[in-house]
């Protein structure tokens, strides 16, 4: 069975972001980017599969500037065996995305996807459940657990009130939560290595699909700072505060 | 114009967040459908037809949609998709499941968690764990929205008494079983929609040491909640996480203890109207945003509380 482990590439969770001053965007420029830490789990949780013998192969795919090639080599140095990337604009949509990831599939057929349940830049949540009703095929989203045996896959869910168990038939897409496994870091060995090993590179033409966006940016504000608050002695003088002054109490 | 609106519900009871979701598709404009989609949904269609700004209820009850599995309820909401402008869900874990397949099913792009309306085709949405705000504007023919219920007042639930259809077409597309749910059970209330939330994080050391904020949640009838910190750690279930991927809370006074303030867990606690930080590191981020700061070893502030609580 091969592994699709789609990697997008996103400012570092570390990084506070700054809005530009004509607010057309955020600036990327000179800002350290890194692998969407959701698609690392997602990386890490392939190899985990391939070294159990349930996959043979893992291929990450990678889908946005020239840039976005050393987001795939991130993923090649933590093990993955080759990468493709799809050449587009940084801001390509979920939509679109899933589309792409939907014809490379059939190029691939792989037997199942994992995916990031979002990403942290957009914060959208929406490309791997896209993926899955492209395809067709049954969606496992916010794994904590998966355990795949034969053509069912058992699924952890983390939802809002706890935990959910499922099964879904293979192939099936599923979308890694927070809590499914501790990403590896890259040896400098593995990094060496990853230099050497295959990655394709396509356009969104050679798979014939239309990545036009279909939403416009009206414009991207920061948010209204929250005014500065004070600091209290004791607790004596927070109560009296949350009570009095405040009146949440 | 008019709003297909999906009902969450839970154990035969209609979650309060829809009522969130009903405000801000009030906002937009036009007739509001409601969609309880479930199995022995009596309940929550007499609830649902009960909500004043609710025009029509649509009922699709059948043992396929009893979990809420996105494989069989996005087929049956894109069979009904006809005529409406504009299809919404509360940003829940439901919500976030089923629309995206939904969206991608009518060849549309979906808008993710909006907390602004500014037109029926414009919408303002949080993007990098909320340090920016994104207006966008779609020209899709149906609007898929999730809306993030903190960032709307809850619309009345009585008042109404709108007319309940049956609706079929619902099927079992054969992808996916429901197995079984591990729920937290709780006395206090839900965390999204608490009026105070008390949240603990790495510093709480423990898990047992969660006791010391459950006694405080219960004086004040609050919700407990956590960083992710705390539950990567074990500490709590994963359902009390407060952040840019766990649950968005914006209650009248969040009291975060031993939280440092990673913006991950800012994004899902900053617009809570009172602020109260705990933390014995004086240079922690929290403090940034807290109206009322206390420097303390939490081991000692928290027992203070409870006692000054009375």
């Amino acid at each position: 069975m091969k592994v699709l482990v789609p990697v997008k590439r996103v400012i570092d969770y570390n990084v506070k972001v700054r809005v530009k001053a004509d607010q057309s965007g955020v600036e990327l420029a000179n800002v350290k980017m890194a692998m969407n830490p959701f698609d690392e789990i997602a990386v890490e949780q392939a190899l985990r599969l391939r070294e159990a013998s349930t996959a043979e192969e893992v291929i990450a795919v990678s889908i946005g500037p020239a840039q976005n090639q050393e987001t795939i080599r991130t993923a090649l140095a933590m093990g993955a065996d080759r990468g493709i990337h799809i050449e587009a604009p940084h801001d390509i949509e979920p939509l679109a995305v899933a589309k792409l990831l939907k014809a490379v599939v059939a190029q691939e057929n792989p037997g199942i996807v994992l995916v990031g349940k979002q990403a942290i830049d957009d914060d959208c949540n929406q490309t791997g459940q896209m993926l899955a009703a492209l395809l067709g095929w049954a969606q496992g989203t916010f794994a904590s657990a998966l355990e795949i045996a034969g053509d069912k896959a058992k699924v952890i869910r983390e939802v809002d009130g706890g935990l959910e168990h499922i099964e879904i038939n293979m192939p099936a897409i599923v979308t890694v939560d927070l809590r499914l496994n501790e990403p590896r870091y890259a040896s400098l060995p593995n990094i060496m290595k990853a230099k050497k090993k295959p990655l394709d590179s396509l356009t969104a033409g050679d798979l014939g699909v239309d990545i036009a966006p279909r939403l416009t940016i009206v414009k991207v504000e920061e948010p209204t700072a929250r005014a500065a608050g004070i600091k209290v002695g004791d607790v004596q003088e927070l109560v009296s505060k949350l009570k009095n002054e405040a009146k949440v109490i | 114009m008019s709003i297909l609106i999906l009902c969450d519900h839970e154990n035969g009871q209609l979650s309060p967040v829809t009522l969130n979701a009903i405000s801000a598709a009030s906002q937009i404009g036009g007739e509001m459908h409601l969609l309880v989609a479930g199995d022995q949904t009596g309940n929550v269609a007499k609830a649902a037809a009960s909500i004043a700004s609710i025009a029509k209820v649509l009922v699709a009850d059948d043992k396929s949609l009893e979990n809420g599995l996105a494989e069989n309820l996005a087929p049956l909401m894109q069979s009904l998709s006809g005529g409406y402008s504009h299809m919404m869900a509360a940003a829940t874990t439901t919500g976030k499941n089923v629309m995206p397949r939904l969206a991608a099913l009518l060849d549309v792009m979906q808008i993710s968690d909006i907390i602004k309306i500014d037109d029926a085709n414009t919408f303002q949405r949080p993007i990098y764990a909320g340090n920016a705000l994104s207006t966008v504007s779609s020209n899709e023919a149906i609007k898929v929205i999730t809306v993030r219920g903190t960032a709307f007042e809850a619309a009345a639930a009585e008042g109404g008494n709108a007319a309940i259809e049956t609706v079929a077409g619902a099927s079992d597309a054969g992808l996916s079983a429901y197995v079984k749910s591990e729920l937290s059970s709780s006395e206090r209330p839900e965390l999204t929609s608490a009026s105070i939330v008390i949240s603990g994080g790495r510093g709480m050391q423990d898990g047992a040491n969660f006791a010391m904020l459950e006694k405080i949640a219960d004086k004040l009838g609050a919700a407990v909640g956590a960083s992710r910190a705390a539950v990567d750690a074990g500490f709590v279930p994963n359902d009390y996480q407060v952040g840019q991927t766990g649950k968005v809370v914006a209650p009248d006074l969040y009291v975060a203890v031993g939280i440092s303030g990673a913006i991950q867990h800012l994004a899902g606690m900053k617009d809570s109207k009172v602020i109260v930080a705990i933390n014995k590191d004086d240079e922690a981020p929290i403090f940034q945003v807290a109206d009322y700061g206390l420097v303390a070893d939490l081991f000692d502030a928290v027992p203070a509380l409870e006692k000054e609580l009375g």
